[in-house]
């Protein structure tokens, strides 16, 4: 089984995809997923399990999709997933199943494992497109309410595993559209929207209620959702929606922007369809990403599809530090971002007008390792350089939106100020919950959604304990 | 929904809509705001303030000027339309509190999110001075509200069409000068706002100005909306909108302003050409 080669991802090209905001992965033919699954050796160990967050039990969804038995296949993945779509598109499967499979060792690369994303993205695909609705059924109803704040992957997946158990669910969420950084951060290119809107209509279907435009901590506090409207539970799964800036000389030039604001004004307020949408975005020739996880790429390969000519992204360390899916990289480079590593910026200057004008970088070499075992990059002096930029994309992280902390007395936070919550998601007030990048700072779709899981599990058993 | 229940036009370019929008009308306090988007799929976010709000009644009352795009494309909607998204109330509230003597200056616009804040001052016991300016009378908006609320009251045009002719600067120094103010508040377009910072300065009086920077989320989560207050960043959509106005960097707000200006310029031209045609439309009807 070694021997049969790895399935490529079907794709399109470079030069056709930079000019469109479509998918740029096409996915996998069904006939391409069974030879990718037959790649399996069904190991009895599994240790690709150990490395899935939420321990789907690969080798069997992977023999039934080998069989061609894809809708078998799909609902081993629902046991323990409820976005495989999602998650096969976007999980960093390198770093997580795909690193530990057997494989991907034997083979000496962790790229040549079996592609286990590829087969999950392409079953729950087929499904979807058969058109075959499974909503899940739902308890009959136990007249309890239970408040979920925020309806990215932590939210979704509490709402409906909480709403399985017959309580009564409202999702609260701030933005006029659910879904989270699902549908404002990533791109369209990457995560077909409609996806997301089908897992949202998914909820409804289970008779979820979804309130848009409601700010908890503004349009009603915390406390008052318990106290005052009856809620017998609530579900924290705000996210870490607060941008990380450098704080550099010239950050708050025009044409300075972090990376939430850049993707926000393209993917939900869809500026990249200037005819229709009324949201501008900034018109750049030449942009600056700073940083290198996958934000960056996305803010990057953005930009190049709005039309920049050259686009760079500057990141401190080397590639091999950079916390973005391999994928992404190499799908940045095919696009012809360029990559200036071992650089960091050190200030920003403006023209006469006040916008930007260049970015002064600092160039790095690696030196001892740190605490965390990376080496560390130390500026060289003098290496000051100049980079000729109009926009300036900062990309260097999210912190924890401090909102519901400044307006719920009692809700405890570490210093990073997310929130401090136990194994069940537990926080620090009597039946307050929380789950996602709030309580993980910016990590993962898939541990947000198990997070999400295992706080709802929690509360489905407190409320089955209360009389 | 939130469904217009009211709209009038209180000059050529200001309009006065109240909106269905209950739980919002329960939670708001003066100086807060809301974040409008008319239309889910294309629409802009844009923020208003609250002008006012009937909690009994379930509404907020926002008050416009048409500048662009989507405040032409609100002017045109009617009783009975709806805006699609209304989040808020956004921002933190007016610190209000017994001072003293209160100079509240409004210009143009500004004298609809004043309104709200003088009052409150006044209901808090405090000796209300307004004053407000516009470029000509045409652009007086709200006399009479104030003038119910103020205990002084002065009004001033650009061009002396209407009241006294001067800038707000002049009576507001006047103020500094005679009535030895605890506070004031200033409101309106970025550079009045900064020189009624600069009036005030030398006499020591606190002024609290309120920032109208471009915004997309309103929640914290963009930094669109980030100005410099005292050498630092501050996001004026949750750390705002009012700051002292002696510590802000009004020059960077200003250029910040201008930041989508062309695309900007090119949808104004389209959104008068649209308004001809919907003035056209009513007459034919008529
Ligand atoms: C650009 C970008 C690219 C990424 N790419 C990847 C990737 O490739 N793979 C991957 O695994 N992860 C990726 N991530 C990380 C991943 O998206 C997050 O870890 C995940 O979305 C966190 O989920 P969540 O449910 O905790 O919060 P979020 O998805 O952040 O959702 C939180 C929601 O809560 C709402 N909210 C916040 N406060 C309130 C309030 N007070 N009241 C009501 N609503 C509120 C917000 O508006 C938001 O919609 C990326 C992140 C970004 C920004
Ligand atoms: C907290 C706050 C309260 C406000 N209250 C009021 C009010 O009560 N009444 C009122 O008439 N106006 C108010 N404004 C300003 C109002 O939001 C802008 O006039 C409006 O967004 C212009 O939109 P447009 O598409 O019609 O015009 P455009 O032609 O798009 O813009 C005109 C100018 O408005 C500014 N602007 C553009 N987009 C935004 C945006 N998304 N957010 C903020 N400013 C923007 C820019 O400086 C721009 O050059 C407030 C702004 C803020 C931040
Ligand atoms: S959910 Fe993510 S980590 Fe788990 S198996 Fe699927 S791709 Fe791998
Ligand atoms: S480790 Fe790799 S080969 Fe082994 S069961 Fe998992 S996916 Fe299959
Ligand atoms: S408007 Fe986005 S952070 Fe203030
Ligand atoms: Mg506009």
């Amino acid at each position: 089984r070694l021997a049969i080669p790895c399935q490529d991802m079907p794709s399109q090209e470079p030069s056709v995809r930079i000019h469109n905001m479509a998918e740029v992965a096409v996915g996998y033919s069904g006939e391409q997923a069974r030879v990718e699954a037959s790649r399996c050796l069904q190991c009895k160990n599994a240790p690709c399990v150990k490395g899935c967050p939420v321990s789907i039990d690969i080798p069997r969804f992977i023999k039934a999709a080998e069989e061609g038995r894809f809708g078998d296949s799909l609902a081993v993945i629902r046991e323990s997933s409820l976005l495989p779509s999602i998650c096969g598109r976007v999980c960093p499967q390198e770093s997580q199943c795909q690193e530990h499979c057997t494989v991907g060792k034997s083979l000496k690369d962790v790229n040549r494992a079996v592609s286990i994303g590829r087969i999950e993205r392409f079953v729950a695909d087929y499904e979807r497109a058969k058109g075959t609705k499974n909503i899940p059924q739902v308890a009959p109803s136990t007249g309890k309410k239970v408040a979920i704040i925020g309806s990215g992957p932590a939210g979704i997946t509490a709402a409906a595993d909480i709403r399985k158990a017959g309580h009564d669910v409202t999702v609260f969420e701030a933005f006029h559209k659910p879904g989270g950084v699902l549908v404002y951060g990533i791109p369209e290119f990457r995560l077909p929207k409609s996806i997301v809107e089908e897992e949202i209509h998914t909820l409804e279907e289970m008779g979820v209620d979804i309130e848009p435009n409601f700010l908890v901590g503004r349009t009603r506090k915390l406390k008052d959702l318990i106290d005052k409207d009856g809620f017998d539970a609530v579900f924290i799964g705000s996210g870490a929606g607060l941008p990380k800036f450098m704080h550099i000389e010239g950050e708050n030039l025009v044409g300075v922007l972090s990376a939430n604001e850049y993707l926000t004004r393209s993917n939900l307020m869809k500026a990249y369809d200037p005819e229709h949408a009324a949201t501008p975005t900034y018109k750049s020739r030449r942009v600056a990403v700073l940083g290198g996880g996958n934000v960056a790429m996305d803010a990057a390969r953005t930009a190049i599809r709005l039309g920049a000519e050259k686009v760079y992204i500057v990141y401190r360390r080397t590639e091999v530090e950079m916390p973005a899916r391999v994928e992404e990289v190499g799908h940045a480079k095919e696009e012809g971002v360029e990559f200036l590593l071992l650089r960091n910026p050190k200030r920003i200057l403006g023209d006469e007008k006040g916008r930007v004008r260049a970015l002064e970088v600092l160039s790095y070499e690696l030196g001892e390792p740190d605490e965390s075992g990376r080496r560390r990059p130390v500026p060289i002096e003098g290496s000051e350089s100049i980079l000729d930029v109009d926009t300036v994309i900062v990309s260097i992280g999210n912190d924890s939106n401090p909102l519901l902390k400044q307006t719920t007395e009692g809700l405890e936070t570490n210093k990073w100020g997310n929130i401090i919550a136990d194994e069940d998601g537990k926080t620090s007030m009597d039946r307050v919950y929380a789950g996602g990048d709030i309580v993980l700072g910016a990590a993962t779709v898939i541990l947000a959604m198990g997070q999400g899981r295992k706080a709802a599990a929690a509360i489905n058993r407190m409320l089955a304990e209360d009389v | 929904m939130n469904k217009i229940l009211e709209k009038r036009q209180l000059s050529e370019e200001v309009f006065r809509m109240k909106i269905e929008a209950p739980l919002i009308a329960r939670e708001r306090k003066p100086g807060q705001f809301v974040i409008i988007q008319k239309d889910t799929n294309y629409g802009e976010r844009i923020p208003l303030t609250i002008a006012d709000a009937d909690p009994d009644e379930g509404s907020i009352t926002i008050i416009f000027q048409t500048v662009g795009k989507t405040t032409h494309e609100m002017a045109l909607s009617n009783v009975g339309d709806s805006f699609e998204n209304v989040l808020g109330p956004l921002g933190q509230p007016t610190h209000i509190e017994k001072v003293g003597t209160v100079v509240c200056v409004g210009g143009g616009i500004g004298v609809a999110p004043l309104h709200p804040i003088a009052q409150a001052m006044k209901a808090a016991g405090n000796h209300v001075i307004i004053i407000m300016g516009a470029r000509n009378r045409e652009l007086i908006i709200m006399e009479n509200e104030m003038k119910a609320i103020a205990d002084e009251l002065v009004v001033c045009t650009d061009d002396g069409s209407y009241g006294r002719k001067a800038l707000v600067t002049e009576p507001l120094k006047e103020y500094c000068e005679s009535s030895n103010p605890a506070m004031a508040v200033a409101i309106g377009p970025p550079i009045m706002m900064k020189f009624c910072a600069e009036t005030t300065r030398p006499y020591g009086v606190k002024t609290i100005v309120s920032l109208n920077t471009i915004m997309v989320d309103g929640t914290g989560m963009c930094g669109g909306c980030r100005v410099t207050v005292g050498g630092e960043t501050k996001f004026v959509c949750v750390d705002g909108p009012e700051f002292d106005g002696h510590l802000v960097d009004f020059d960077n707000m200003m250029l910040r302003l201008g930041a989508f200006k062309e695309r900007e310029q090119e949808d104004h031209h389209q959104c008068h050409l649209d308004m001809e045609i919907a003035k056209k439309k009513r007459g034919a009807l008529r």
